[in-house]
Parts: C-alpha cells; sequence; structure tokens
C-alpha cells in the first residue's frame, strides 16, 4: 500500500516518466550508433553524456561547462516560455519566433543604437512580449488558432529579422558585427562569475538571472492571484468568464508573458557575444523548439526546466565532441528530437499507470472486505 | 518570364502535393504539423535511390522507383505519428514538432554518415543528383516540363474525388467532424485516422522529393527542406481544407517564391528595390490576414486535434 501511495505522487510520475523517456531516447541513439559504425558506438555514445568531462584536465572541465551554462540559460528561458503557456492552456510553438525577435531588437540595439546592454535586454523582451501578444490578441478576438498564428510568426520573423541585421552584419560574412569590439558596454555583465569558470568570458549574470527568473515563473504560476486566474482560463475558458475573470484579456497577457520570456532568452544569448546572428540562415533557430522538448522533459514543472534544459543542453554539446571520422554531432540532435517524441507519450503512460494502480487498490479493498465479512 | 512560370509551376506543385496531403490528414482529424519532417523524409528515400541506382537506368524506371522510394519512405515516417496519436491519444501538435527535428536530424546523420564512409574527407551531408534528375525533366522549347508538375496535376483531380465523391472520402471527412457518430454507424475511426496519416505521408514524401530536384541538383539535408512543410500548412490554411482551393492557394504562393527566386530578371521589380526576404514572407503574411478574417467561422474540420475517446459524448 505504501509504495503504491508513492507511486501515486504526480511529481515523482512526472519524474519517472522524464526519466524513462531519456534513457529510451539514448537507448535508441545508441542503436543508431552502432548501426553506423559498430566499434566506436560505445565510446561515441558515452562522449556524448560525458560533454565538458570530455576533457582531463579540471581548468578546461569547468571552461566547457560555462559553455554548457551559457547556452542552458537561453534555452531554460524558452523552456519558461512554453510551459507558462501551456499552464495556460496555450500551445506557444511560436517560442521560435519570439525568440527570433528577441534577437533581431536587442542585436540591432546593440550594433545600430549603441545602446547599453540593459536597454539591450529589455528591447529583446519587449520584441518577444509584442509579438507573443500579437498571437494571443488573434487568439482571443479572431479566434485565430495559436499554433497556426505563431508558426506564421515564426518565417515572418525569420526573414524580417534576416532583413533588419543585414544593416549591422559584417562586410565579408553573413554574421553580424561582433559585439564586444562594436560596443562592449552592450554585453551583459560578468560580476567576475567567468572567472569561477576558468575565466569564460561568455559566463554572466544571464545564468543566475534565468534560475531567479525560472522560480519566479513558479511564484506566479502557483502562489498568486493572477496565475490562479490564467491557470483557470486555460483549463475552462467560459468557466473562467462566468465567474468574473477576463477571459481575453487573460489569454494575451499570457501569450505576452510567454513571448517575453522567449524573446528575452535570445537577449541572454546574444547580448553574451557567444554568439553571432547569421543573416543567410534559412530556418528557424532550434532553441524555440528545444525549449519545447525542455518543457516536456521536464514536466511541466519550472524547476524541472532548469534540469532538464541543462540535461538537453549537456547533450546537444557533447556531441560535438563524437569521433568525427565515423559520426556527426547531430547524433545529440536525433536523440533530443527523440526525447520530445516520446515526451508525447508521458501522459498515456501516467494515465495506464494510474489505471493500474486503481485495479490493485481496488483488488486490495475487494479483499480485505471480504475478509471482514468473515 | 518563362523562368517565372516554371519555378511558379513546380513550386506550386510541390505545395499542392503537400497540403493535399495535410489536407486528408487533417480531415480525418489528426493535425499533421510535422509535414516538414516528412517531406525531409520523403526526399531523403528520394535521394538515396538516385544516388544508388546504376547510371545506365532508363528515365521512366528512374521515375517510378524514385517516386516510390520517397513515397515509402514518407508513409514509414508518417506512421509514428499515427501510431502516438491515434493508439497513444499523445499530444498532436509535440509529436508533430518533434518529428520536424527528427526528419532533419536523421536525415543528416544517415547521409553524413553513409558520405564519411564512401570518402573519410567527406564531410558534408550533401547528395548529388545532377545526371539523375534530368530524368524528370523534358525540355519543351525553353520551357523545362517537370513530369511532376504532371503527377501534381493527376494527385489533384484524384483527390477532389476521393474526398467529394467516394465512401472512404466521405467517411473519412466524417471522423474529421464527429468521429463519435461516425462510429455510431459502424466506421472504424481509428483505422481512418490511420488511413489520413498515412495518405499524408505518401503525399508529403513525394513532395519532399519534388522540392529537392527543383532548380537545384544536389541538397544538403542539413537545411532540412526550409520551412515548405510550413508553407504548405499555409496553403491548405488558405486553401480552407479544399482540393480545389488549396490548388489555387498553391498557385498563388509558388508564385510569391518563384519570385523570391528570380526577381532581379524583372526590370521593373527589380527596380523597386524589395529585399528577397519580402516576397519570402508575403506568403506567410498573406495567410495570417487571411486566418482573421476567416476564423471566426472556421471550416476546419471539428474535431481535429483531439484525440478520439470512444467514451466521450
Amino acid at each position: 500500500m505504501k509504495k503504491n501511495r508513492l507511486l501515486r505522487n504526480s511529481g515523482l510520475q512526472s519524474l519517472l516518466a522524464s526519466l524513462m523517456c531519456i534513457v529510451v531516447g539514448l537507448l535508441v541513439g545508441y542503436l543508431m550508433l552502432l548501426m553506423i559504425n559498430a566499434e566506436g558506438a560505445g565510446e561515441a555514445i558515452s562522449t556524448i553524456i560525458k560533454n565538458f568531462m570530455y576533457y582531463p584536465s579540471g581548468k578546461a572541465q569547468l571552461k566547457y561547462l560555462g559553455n554548457t551554462l551559457v547556452k542552458t540559460a537561453p534555452l531554460l528561458m524558452c523552456s519558461l516560455s512554453v510551459l507558462f503557456a501551456y499552464k495556460v492552456g496555450l500551445f506557444n510553438i511560436g517560442a521560435a519566433g519570439q525568440y527570433v525577435v528577441g534577437a533581431g531588437a536587442c542585436l540591432y540595439m546593440a550594433l545600430a543604437l549603441n545602446l547599453p546592454w540593459w536597454a539591450c535586454l529589455l528591447g529583446a523582451i519587449a520584441a518577444g512580449a509584442l509579438l507573443g501578444a500579437l498571437s494571443g490578441l488573434l487568439k482571443a478576438l479572431c479566434n485565430v488558432n495559436e499554433v497556426i498564428s505563431c508558426i506564421m510568426f515564426n518565417w515572418i520573423s525569420l526573414y524580417g529579422v534576416n532583413m533588419l541585421l543585414t544593416s549591422v552584419k559584417e562586410a565579408t560574412s553573413p554574421y553580424t558585427m561582433n559585439v564586444k569590439s562594436v560596443n562592449p558596454g552592450a554585453l551583459l555583465p560578468g560580476m567576475g562569475l567567468g572567472d569561477m569558470f576558468s575565466k569564460n568570458q561568455y559566463v554572466t549574470i544571464a545564468i543566475p538571472i534565468a534560475i531567479v527568473v525560472s522560480i519566479a515563473i513558479w511564484v506566479l504560476l502557483e502562489k498568486t492571484k493572477l496565475g490562479y486566474e490564467l491557470k483557470a482560463t486555460g483549463n475552462n475558458k467560459n468557466a473562467a468568464k462566468y465567474a468574473g475573470m477576463k477571459e481575453n484579456r487573460n489569454i494575451i497577457l499570457t501569450m505576452a508573458i510567454a513571448g517575453g520570456l522567449a524573446g528575452m532568452a535570445a537577449g541572454l544569448l546574444y547580448l553574451t557575444g557567444f554568439e553571432q546572428w547569421s543573416c543567410s540562415q534559412a530556418s528557424v533557430p532550434a532553441m524555440g523548439f528545444n525549449g519545447i522538448a525542455a518543457a516536456f522533459l521536464g514536466g511541466l514543472h519550472p524547476i524541472g526546466s532548469i534540469f532538464s534544459s541543462f540535461f538537453i543542453q549537456h547533450i546537444t554539446a557533447g556531441g560535438a565532441y563524437v569521433d568525427k571520422t565515423l559520426y556527426c554531432a547531430q547524433v545529440s540532435d536525433f536523440i533530443t528530437s527523440l526525447i520530445i517524441y516520446l515526451c508525447g507519450f508521458v501522459l498515456f503512460v501516467k494515465m495506464a499507470l494510474n489505471r493500474r494502480l486503481d485495479k490493485h487498490d481496488e483488488k486490495l479493498a475487494a479483499n480485505t472486505k471480504e475478509g471482514g465479512n468473515k | 518570364m518563362l523562368l517565372l512560370l516554371q519555378y511558379t509551376l513546380i513550386f506550386a506543385s510541390v505545395l499542392m502535393l503537400v497540403a493535399l496531403g495535410g489536407c486528408f490528414s487533417e480531415h480525418s482529424g489528426v493535425i499533421n504539423i510535422g509535414l516538414e519532417g516528412i517531406m525531409v523524409i520523403g526526399a531523403l528515400g528520394g535521394a538515396l535511390m538516385m544516388r544508388y541506382l546504376p547510371a545506365g537506368t532508363s528515365a521512366f524506371m528512374m521515375i517510378v522507383l524514385v517516386i516510390l522510394a520517397a513515397v515509402v519512405a514518407g508513409a514509414i515516417y508518417s506512421m509514428l505519428l499515427a501510431v502516438a496519436a491515434v493508439t497513444f491519444n499523445a499530444d498532436q501538435t509535440i509529436i508533430g514538432t518533434a518529428m520536424n527535428m527528427l526528419g532533419t536530424a536523421i536525415a543528416t546523420v544517415l547521409v553524413k554518415a553513409l558520405n564519411t564512409a564512401a570518402d573519410p574527407n567527406n564531410v558534408s551531408a550533401t547528395i548529388q543528383y545532377f545526371d539523375q534528375k534530368k530524368a524528370f525533366y523534358v525540355n519543351i522549347g525553353s520551357f523545362e516540363f517537370s513530369w511532376f508538375m504532371l503527377i501534381a496535376f493527376i494527385v489533384l483531380i484524384v483527390s477532389h474525388v476521393v474526398l467529394y465523391r467516394t465512401r472512404f472520402g466521405l467517411r473519412l471527412m466524417a471522423c474529421g467532424e464527429h468521429p463519435q457518430a461516425a462510429d455510431s454507424v459502424g466506421i472504424n475511426v481509428y483505422k481512418m485516422r490511420y488511413a489520413g496519416v498515412l495518405i499524408s505521408g505518401i503525399l508529403g514524401g513525394l513532395g519532399g522529393i519534388v522540392y529537392i530536384t527543383s532548380g537545384v541538383s544536389e541538397w544538403k539535408f542539413e537545411n532540412g527542406v526550409a520551412g515548405f512543410g510550413f508553407l504548405a500548412l499555409a496553403v491548405m490554411i488558405f486553401g480552407q481544407w479544399k482540393p480545389m482551393h488549396i490548388a489555387l492557394a498553391a498557385l498563388l504562393f509558388g508564385l510569391m517564391r518563384a519570385l523570391s527566386n528570380v526577381y532581379v530578371a524583372f526590370d521593373f521589380l527589380a527596380a523597386l528595390n524589395i529585399p528577397g526576404f519580402v516576397y519570402n514572407m508575403l506568403p506567410y503574411i498573406i495567410s495570417l490576414v487571411v486566418l482573421i478574417f476567416t476564423s471566426k467561422k472556421s471550416r476546419a474540420p471539428k474535431a481535429e486535434g483531439i484525440p478520439y475517446d470512444k467514451g466521450s459524448r
């Protein structure tokens, strides 16, 4: 009985389901590696799982752990964006597009307008929030499905941002100019955090900010009236309206917050100078979509997202270290996308588990009753 | 001008095929966001077939085998969606998103592995098919006619007939509108939904191979299919889930895509000095505007996206 009650805990169920997704994902990834080349497969999969521990010296390990964290921060923000909207019953597939406009806004403000970092970061948030709110507005007023409008916005923003950032790109390459050389004031401050990671200049306050935001999102969703209202709207729009909540305002607000989070994600990455935007990219950056993976793998919990984001970024970065004469780095993309695919089954597994527990309990109850009658 | 017509027609063929696929899937009640991934896998199947067919293969055999490979690859891949969404009641949007990422990842990993195995210095994810793709094209004057244009046209007619004139099509649509009602008169909703997704896999795969053989003679699989699957989704919505309207929408969106490729060749368009990005954006903007005006009384299948539950009313 006691074990059963433990299994009934939905938090534990989510954790088990996520671990199952990870194990199956890694297993299928391993099979794929075996198929390509049987001899190196074991080493390759362990390289992916090890990531920064691939380096022998502790100093280098710390430095590359720093690099992984630098990209974990934006991923975490994207996953929060997806998660927040999902809790309110909206599927924010547009995190990718909101991330794109965030990148466009912060890079343009940093490189063309020479603004300081906090202004650029606010710009990124505002741009993402605006795009998100637009999707919410279309949903609330015109009944346009948010998934479809978000997909359209993803591509519109990609081409729009490519066009905008062409004005601040390097003359000889498709990449935007280096933030550090053009406007060092736009780089996020390191506050000495970089020194903790073997002088990794890209480790900035972005990482603590992301963690603070995820805790704030948890508080907002679970401990405030607004969060309750938003969730109620997501559960049943009509009931929320009947209870006197402004359901349209709530939808728009949710999408604006989700959009702001995704826009901020881009700010937290591009304002570290870790990456430059390629103005010739022909597909929407994967960051937003990986955010969907991280959100579901984290059991749709803001704190769970911290760990799942790190894990996904960890294996993605680990993919870069596999033996290139045998395999390619995209093996990690393969594993990540498999994990998202498997996350689709989580609900079914949970239901099946609960059904079995119910049956078990019924049997047990019947048995004790019989015993009592005798 | 001829070049513009040619590009328009071939892009429209791609969009029409894939959008019709999406149309079947959605009419059966399953949203197929994964069309992009299905296209990639279809393209992969076709491209691999082109690569490994011996050089002397006749044009006819080449066309048949390549199409077969693409269609089979797309169909098998689409089963990932069918199993998850129909049998396991999974969220169709998550599964579709995962399939898009998975498609590109599988194609990249496989092609890179094959390339590196053939030549250790080749770490690209590119397949070349310069000679092979000639089988698909016939020159009429200076117009390059592609057999795929004809095939797309035939598929359009067949789709229209199947959907509105056959028992299968009407039953399929019933499953997307009101599955419980369909079930109550003895239609197997699960089977119908599998069929809908399978057709979308077949047509999506076909669309994939048409796309990568249009204009270019090698394909970098890292790029997936550059958003064409999503554009097809837009075409389907703009066409309001009706085959004939989808055909018109495909022509319009094909024209936009073609314009973004060849607008420099037109003096008056080049003089306007609009960047190519704008032509790329336009189809999406137009479909959004259409959505704004039509969504209040949308023609979308009513039960799409909702896993079928026998017990619910």
